[in-house]
């Protein structure tokens, strides 16, 4: 992989980060029992040292670990860029971002006010125990959430990217050639279909599926058994490319657990135990504003959900550690949003007394728990839940509630959605716009969750399957063009906002890998 | 809603009715008991007519009723149009159809009838309730067509005492008769006594067993009432000082009978709660025994977190709806309930698809065995058909176990998802049943119905899928609990495949 693609200073920084890993000291520690074998020759040590590692099974491990870091870390175009290129390169939406960050802000310090809470304190002795005891049972009474609201919705946060601007384009009210057909007015390049058919070329229509082509009532001679087969050499040789390779047409259900922790390089240890166990922890120690946020948000979504309401005190074993992780903090070096500061009381604005408010610097927003709920029905335990899904939020989802030019952040997503349905569906793009119902405005929230809670559980699953199979989530849009076609001929027929909105209103009984065939393929 | 089928005679007026006598060549009279959703199926059943009359509890409830009901299933047909987005020609079908189902042939076979009835003779099918079936059973006389619920003596299986008495006999008949290893498949339900008629055998079992929880039931109420766990002999003794006066009083009526029963301790859990899966079993012969198995289902969650240490919380460990609708922070809406896929799909996850396989081949196993040990005792009837609700637990090694059985499962509905799943199900259970006489007879599946049983075991394929690489597939039992229920495709296929089987 050391090809001349990857500038000195990005390998360098690939060592550094390997140096540093727990996989350094065991490399080691393994390359020693090596060389302590009495077959071992001398003259051939290196050769000797480099087969053993080969044959136990390290060398896949450092594999996998070099590529979980090429995955998390963007290549680097000019030698050494300034750290707020990696964030954004464009600088208005860059302030856009800063601009969106200070109004949550904002609203959160005024609930702070209003109700007179902190923004965190420490736990009473007894409130500890309490909580210790109770902490596989959470859901059961929480704190008073009847004051509390959430900090914003996917709504607001749409409000914002419409109103979206780029200074450099010769900006007038009037629409003018420049001006773009839909409500996303940033120009940005996305791919055509042409493109997404080529990336997603796995998934063509003559391709089975699992999913689709391993249903009950199929024989299993068909696909299932030779599928499954397949996936049981895949997932005994623990390599991420290659099981990544194999989720593209869809992982069956009993190897997705595996499958998907391959793909993201996860292996829970007793280090990652201990990790966790100090999380909760601090969760028991200290209590945040930010935990009544999250508790609400449970309340409101998950557990008013028929399929996840099963799962509510999951939820909060997973987000309740989560606001505490500070390993979360690394990924804003390459998203364009920062974490917000919080200053020790009577020593606001002095940076040496800043710290980052919640610890993860993520401050969550309604819906943000069913990020977590579709994987409940994956893992048992909740620490394999819990890395999965951290992983899965600084790899993917956290763009998908920032602002940036990246592909795939929530404006190139929610462009490339109005790109692909004003080309594939004119005539439809031009009714809704017409009455007044921009598709945007019902297929954003979708985005943002990127489906979840809105499609039912085992279609949420197949979906993310391929996000993490290619490695990109410009499925979600694609899904959201493909819904808007296949209800066609009722929009075609709604006059309001509201009757799209109703008829866009439950997703529960859809098939997504049909639907995404139908529209990237089909015509 | 068969809207598969075509009813052209549905706008004829009244008058164009032809006497009674064969059905086939005019509408279904039907009568029902209840006033929930099998009412509305049977009102939505093009060309079914009910029969007024005053076998009819409560006419004044029943002239409100219909209104009601009439609303809510042309709400839910809106409802579906809206979602499905076929917003087509169906309306409400609720209000009367008083036209004929046409059909090909009619069946020639059943004897003329006289003009004129009365009393029982006056409808074709009849959705009873279990009291008045007991009342009127032995003085009403059927004609060849007429199709009523309920067989004669339902309560062999469902009263929890009888059960374990007729499974236990089954097993020691199959012990002596196959060996002991055969006797093991009916492990499917805990060590069970019956109060107080066993109580001696009941003590000396638990003494035995030291500080293991033991679980009394009622022997012959519904819906969880009189549960509850105990864990010392005393607890015991207590209740039956209270329950039982001694006999030798003769104003005391008859003491109530309880089974005790080993308490399931490692129930399998999800997300920390205890639940119980609902499984349909239609049963319309005894002799020779045919069974089939409904593919929904849900299973119920109990509303709080399990654990052994507060075993006088009965809401922990009952999962039925009725004991959980009065627990403090019971919220209806939630409903606490899954459909039997999402089940298996969060099982199949978990476990993989084998391990899923060989529990739900469990179950089927237990419908067998226990229709089986009452199959010489039901006074078999072939007017009869009887739709059973299994209560089935997992146990954290995924092994089922048998709860119970009841003979008039709840058919109210708590949302919208559990209206469809139980509008499917009996529409679909008349389809099976098949009055309008529309199919040829030899279907293994019809809607959401697979057939499971038929004087044997039925398998999937019928053997022209002689590709099989390996023996071992040939035998797929057809059982598909939990699997993908597209009844109405399954039916528009098996409607028009019969009708072109009957014109040729």
């Amino acid at each position: 992989m050391g090809d001349s693609n990857y500038s000195k200073a990005y390998i360098q920084a690939l060592i550094d980060e390997l140096k540093t890993s727990k996989i350094y000291t065991d490399l080691q520690c393994a390359a020693q029992v090596d060389l302590a074998k009495p077959t071992l020759r001398l003259s051939e040590l290196k050769k000797g040292v480099l087969n053993g590692l080969v044959n136990s099974g390290w060398d896949r491990k450092l594999r996998n670990a070099i590529y979980r870091f090429l995955q998390t870390n963007p290549k680097l175009q000019a030698p050494t860029p300034p750290p707020e290129h990696l964030k954004e390169p464009l600088v208005y939406l860059r302030k856009a971002q800063q601009s969106w960050e200070k109004r949550i802000l904002k609203s959160l310090n005024s609930m702070c006010t209003e109700l007179n809470i902190p923004l965190a304190r420490k736990r009473p002795e007894k409130d500890q125990k309490e909580w210790a005891q109770k902490w596989t049972e959470l859901g059961i009474d929480g704190p008073d959430l009847s004051q509390i609201r959430p900090v914003y919705a996917p709504k607001d946060f749409l409000e914002v990217i419409i109103g979206l601007q780029n200074p450099n384009y010769h900006g007038s009210d009037t629409p003018g050639f420049y001006h773009l057909w839909g409500i996303v007015q940033v120009p940005l390049k996305v791919k055509d279909i042409d493109e997404l058919r080529l990336q997603y070329s796995d998934m063509s229509i003559n391709q089975c599926q699992s999913g689709i082509d391993d249903a009950q009532d199929i024989p299993s001679e068909l696909f299932e058994q030779e599928r499954v087969k397949l996936g049981k050499k895949v997932i005994s040789a623990n390599h991420g490319p290659l099981a990544q390779e194999f989720s593209k047409k869809g992982c069956p259900t009993s190897m997705r657990a595996t499958l998907w922790c391959q793909i993201l390089a996860i292996e829970v240890d007793e280090i990652d135990i201990l990790y966790y166990e100090q999380l909760k922890t601090n969760v028991l120690q200290h209590e945040l504003l930010v935990d009544s946020l999250l508790y609400k948000d449970v309340k409101l979504t998950a557990t008013n959900d028929d399929q996840y309401f099963v799962f509510e005190d999951f939820l909060y074993q997973v987000l309740l550690p989560f606001s505490r992780d500070t390993h979360v903090l690394k990924h804003f070096d390459y998203n364009s949003a920062s974490p917000p500061k919080s200053y020790i009381r009577g020593r606001l604005g002095m940076e040496e007394f800043a710290v980052n408010y919640p610890p993860n610097g993520v401050i969550p927003f309604h819906g943000f728990a069913m990020y977590v709920a579709p994987m409940c029905f994956l893992f048992k335990e909740t620490i394999t839940l819990y890395y999965v899904f951290r992983e899965m939020y600084i790899r993917y989802f956290f763009r998908l509630h920032s602002i940036s030019s990246h592909p795939q952040g929530i404006v190139g997503l929610s462009l490339l959605f109005e790109s692909l349905l004003q080309t594939h569906e004119p005539d439809l793009f031009f009714h809704l716009k017409s009455v007044g119902c921009h598709p945007l405005k019902v297929a954003f929230k979708w985005l943002v969750r990127a489906f979840s809670g809105y499609l039912s559980s085992d279609q949420v699953l197949l979906l993310w399957d391929r996000i993490l199979a290619y490695n990109s989530m410009e499925i979600l849009a694609v899904l959201a063009v493909a819904i808007f076609s296949f209800r066609k001929t009722n929009l075609m027929k709604v006059q309001s906002y509201n009757a799209a909105e109703a008829v866009l209103a439950d997703l529960t009984t859809l098939q997504v890998i049909p639907l995404i065939q139908l529209s990237l393929f089909s015509k | 809603m068969s809207k598969g089928t075509k009813v052209p005679g549905y706008m004829q007026g009244k008058g164009s009715r032809n006497p009674r006598g064969i059905i086939g060549d005019r509408e279904i009279r039907y009568k029902c008991s209840l006033q929930n959703t099998i009412l509305d199926v049977l009102r939505g059943r093009p060309g079914w007519q009910e029969v007024p009359g005053q076998n009819n509890i409560q006419p004044n409830v029943n002239q409100a009723n219909p209104k009601q009901a009439g609303q809510q299933s042309t709400g839910q047909q809106q409802a579906n149009t809206g979602k499905s987005g076929s917003g087509s020609t169906t309306q409400g079908t609720t209000s009367g159809y008083k036209g004929s189902v046409r059909n090909p042939q009619g069946p020639g076979t059943q004897s003329a009838v006289p003009t004129r009835l009365q009393g029982d003779g006056d409808w074709d099918f009849y959705w009873c309730d279990r009291e008045w079936l007991a009342q009127n059973y032995d003085t009403m006389f059927l004609y060849e067509h007429q199709k009523i619920l309920h067989f004669r003596n339902h309560y062999e299986l469902t009263r929890k005492n009888l059960m374990v008495k007729n499974l236990k006999r089954l097993k020691k008949q199959t012990e002596r008769e196959l060996g002991k290893a055969e006797g093991q498949s009916f492990e499917f339900f805990p060590t069970t006594y019956e109060l107080p008629s066993e109580y001696h055998i009941f003590v000396e079992e638990f003494k035995k067993n030291p500080g293991i929880i033991w679980i009394m039931k009622p022997a012959a109420r519904a819906q969880g009432r009189g549960i509850f766990l105990f864990r010392r002999l005393k607890d015991i003794t207590d209740w039956k000082k209270g329950e039982y006066q001694p006999l030798s009083d003769p104003n005391r009526e008859v003491p109530e009978t309880y089974v005790v029963q080993r308490y399931i301790e490692n129930p399998y859990l999800i997300g920390g709660r205890k639940f119980d899966v609902r499984v349909y079993v239609l049963v319309v012969s005894y002799n020779p025994l045919k069974v089939w198995l409904y593919r929904s289902g849900f299973a119920r969650f109990s509303n709080t977190r399990f654990s052994l240490d507060s075993i006088e919380d009965t809401y922990v460990h009952l999962t039925n709806v009725a004991i959980q609708k009065n627990a403090p922070d019971y919220d209806p809406d939630k409903g606490c309930k899954w459909s039997t896929q999402q089940l298996r799909k969060y099982l199949s996850a978990k476990h993989g698809v084998e391990a899923v396989k060989k529990a739900f081949k469990g179950i089927d196993n237990i419908i067998i065995k226990s229709l089986q040990s009452v199959q010489k005792i039901i006074i078999n009837d072939k007017h009869c058909f009887e739709m059973y609700g299994y209560d089935v637990l997992f146990d954290s090694d995924l092994k089922p176990w048998l709860i119970e059985i009841n003979a008039s499962p709840s058919l109210t509905a708590s949302g919208k998802e559990d209206y469809d799943l139980k509008f499917g199900l009996l529409n679909d259970l008349l389809n099976v049943l098949d009055l309008e006489n529309r199919l040829t007879g030899k279907e293994k599946r019809v809607g959401g119905w697979d057939l499971l049983w038929e004087d044997g075991p039925i398998l999937a394929d019928d053997g022209n899928m002689e590709c099989a690489p390996n023996g071992t597939t040939a035998s797929i039992p057809n059982s598909f609990l939990g699997c993908h229920n597209e009844r109405k495709r399954q039916l528009r296929e098996l409607y028009t495949a019969a009708q072109s089987i009957k014109k040729s």
